[in-house]
């Protein structure tokens, strides 16, 4: 009997199949398994904690969202480049404080206030931009390791943020920069009669007030809409293509005639001026500019980052991976505290599921691996 | 007919160390030219003068009939003289459209020019067409480079080398790392190259490969060209004397 004959061949045949079918599914699920956790989290939250499925607290999520996507949005094209940038949280922090300062000094100098707040803004976003420009010459020039450089920077706008604001919080700020931090798009009045409005603040005290929903508050419209730039700049324009082949291949790249260094600078400044939009919409926020803004905040927006699917070793990853990584940490943090769990467990979870998003992925590359050497 | 390259009497010195001597040579349109020779032979150094990683110490090179001062690689591509190396050419994490027009996409402009958006369709397509003209089979062109075998990254690169108008293809070592049927696929795209116009030099240290691709063998010994010969007229043994340095065609004596 021969190998190819049917009585010998079907079992076999079955194994492979089942095999493969498994492998598939292994292949799906290292996929998607961040938004299944995400459900999960969702669903367990809603029916442990109190209060956690509202429409309050869904906008407290994505408002606590806003400087981790922020600060994960410029970090997500410099590692898919197959960099690092290890000074956003104090690029934040620095922006935070010169938007702070000139923002206070225009508005007491007699500036119109919106006048004030836009200069201000730029200011922030500016200075922030310097410190990317400065990683970015460092790193694509002088080939100093990101790691490195981005560190050394890091402390350099540290120095420079509490050199500025002598260490205090910087306050003093207009009533409309806090309306610009706080207010909303939308709000919605619960009560005996629900009532949404829309770019109007109902005029409402009390028990009432208490009962006003906001709805995507302008630091989240904001945030949505650099977001959706991110998004087209990534995957549809040919700066985003170039920052995966960086990733892919860097002298490959270099070699089809990319200006690979002009690109390595412009991909910090972004950085850099993400994180500078978190800096100024933190000092709107909280209505003053503070230099530590970012600095706990950083090493969660690369969990971010690593969490949404972004290879560390670069040449892989989206947007949309970071925009989950940041929903996952911002429902753990909100969810955890809703159930009165001391939230530093908050940390110990980010942990365990960020060496378990490496895991999946090594997972789905000796896979996938395999699955060629056949 | 006028050769497409034309080199005269090159010379590279590194210190003391002569390690191209005087070479000259021609390469004619429609011809695969082998370059063989030992482990520093010079066959590397030759062809990076030629495109433009070294610059000779002396001599000239003629391309298309005039004189040329190949400074930089990029240089050297824009005469149209396209070097492959191995691994070195293609983004792994990309595709396959992705890596042709790599550097040179395709974008359609909206907003008066403002806004410039990849055209992925207009690049798969074009891609398409060019493989199937050189007769490359790649099942699917939305798969990464690093899904697909070495002969088919290869058959990429030299895609993408004939798209731009390579005029003159340098390939160092396109055998390297391939198995027995993906070097017969590579070789038979050389073929097809040089059958389309594009002389092509290829380096190896595979004789059976040269024998097999090859119109004319130029072998170095020690930076200096001991042989240049038709492969009707020649035979695997005698190249590997040249290679050895136990026969020279040049030697002044």
């Amino acid at each position: 009997m021969t190998a190819d004959s049917p009585a010998e061949a079907l079992p076999l045949k079955i194994v492979s199949r089942r095999i493969a079918r498994q492998k598939q599914a292994i292949l799906v699920i290292s996929k998607v398994w961040s938004w299944i956790f995400l459900a999960i989290l969702v669903v367990f939250f809603s029916i442990e904690g109190t209060g956690f499925f509202t429409v309050r607290n869904s906008q407290n999520i994505l408002v606590a969202i806003v400087p981790v996507l922020l600060m994960g949005l410029g970090q997500t094209f410099v590692i898919i480049a197959a960099g690092i940038d290890l000074s956003v949280g104090w690029v934040m922090g620095l922006s935070s404080v010169v938007s702070a300062l000139v923002i206070r000094d225009l508005a007491d100098g007699g500036l119109a206030v919106g006048l004030a707040i836009l200069i201000g803004f730029i200011a922030g976003v500016g200075s922030a931009a310097l410190a990317g420009l400065l990683n970015g010459v460092i790193i694509a020039k002088l080939k100093v390791p990101p790691f490195i450089v981005t560190l050394g920077v890091s402390f350099i706008a540290r120095g420079a943020a509490f050199l500025l604001s002598g260490g205090n919080v910087v306050g003093g700020q207009p009533q409309a920069l806090r309306d610009l931090g706080n207010e909303a798009l939308l709000y919605l009045q619960r009560g005996d009669e629900t009532q949404l409005y829309f770019l109007r603040k109902p005029d409402v005290t009390g028990a009432q007030l208490r009962m006003l929903d906001r709805i995507l508050p302008w630091p989240v419209v904001i945030t949505l809409a650099l977001v959706l730039i991110a998004i087209f700049i990534l995957h549809r324009t040919q700066f985003g293509r170039h920052t995966y082949a960086i990733g892919g291949n860097k002298e490959a790249t270099k070699r089809a005639g990319v200006p690979v260094d002009r690109l390595t600078i412009l991909l910090y400044v972004m950085s850099a001026v993400t994180a500078g939009f978190a800096g100024v919409l933190y000092t709107a926020r909280f209505s003053g500019g503070s230099s530590i803004a970012g600095d706990a905040l950083m090493m969660s927006s690369i969990a971010a980052v690593i969490i949404g699917g972004v290879s560390m070793f670069g040449g892989e990853g989206r947007v949309s991976g970071t925009v989950l990584g940041a929903l996952v940490i911002a429902v753990l943090q909100t969810g955890l505290i809703m159930m009165a769990v001391e939230p530093f467990w908050q940390y110990v979870i980010v942990g365990i599921i960020i060496i378990l998003a490496v895991l999946m992925d090594q997972a789905r590359d000796l896979i996938i691996g395999r699955a060629e050497a056949e | 007919m006028e050769p497409m390259l034309s080199i005269k009497n090159l010379t590279k010195r590194f210190g003391g160390l002569t390690a191209v001597n005087q070479v000259s040579m021609d390469v004619h349109p429609g011809e695969v030219v082998g370059l063989v020779g030992d482990n520093g032979a010079g066959k590397s150094t030759l062809i990076k003068m030629v495109s433009g990683v070294y610059q000779p110490n002396d001599g000239d090179i003629f391309f298309e009939g005039r004189r040329v001062h190949i400074s930089r690689p990029s240089e050297a591509r824009e005469l149209g003289i396209e070097t492959i190396y191995q691994d070195l050419a293609l983004a792994g994490n990309l595709d396959v459209g992705a890596n042709i027009f790599l550097g040179r996409e395709h974008k359609r402009a909206y907003l008066g020019g403002l806004v410039r958006v990849l055209d992925d369709r207009f690049m798969q397509a074009q891609s398409e067409k060019l493989l199937v003209d050189l007769d490359v089979h790649i099942p699917s062109l939305r798969q990464k480079i690093d899904k697909l075998s070495g002969g088919q990254r290869q058959a990429v690169a030299i895609a993408r080398a004939v798209y731009w108008n390579a005029r003159l293809m340098i390939m160092d070592e396109p055998t390297n790392n391939l198995g027995v049927a993906q070097q017969g696929e590579v070789l038979s795209l050389i073929r097809r190259l040089r059958d389309q116009g594009v002389p092509v030099i290829v380096i190896s240290h595979t004789i059976r490969d040269i024998f097999a691709v090859s119109d004319r063998i130029v072998v170095l010994h020690r930076g200096h060209k001991v042989a240049d010969k038709r492969v009707t007229e020649t035979s695997h043994e005698e190249i590997v004397q040249y290679i050895m340095g136990a026969r020279d065609d040049y030697r002044s004596n």
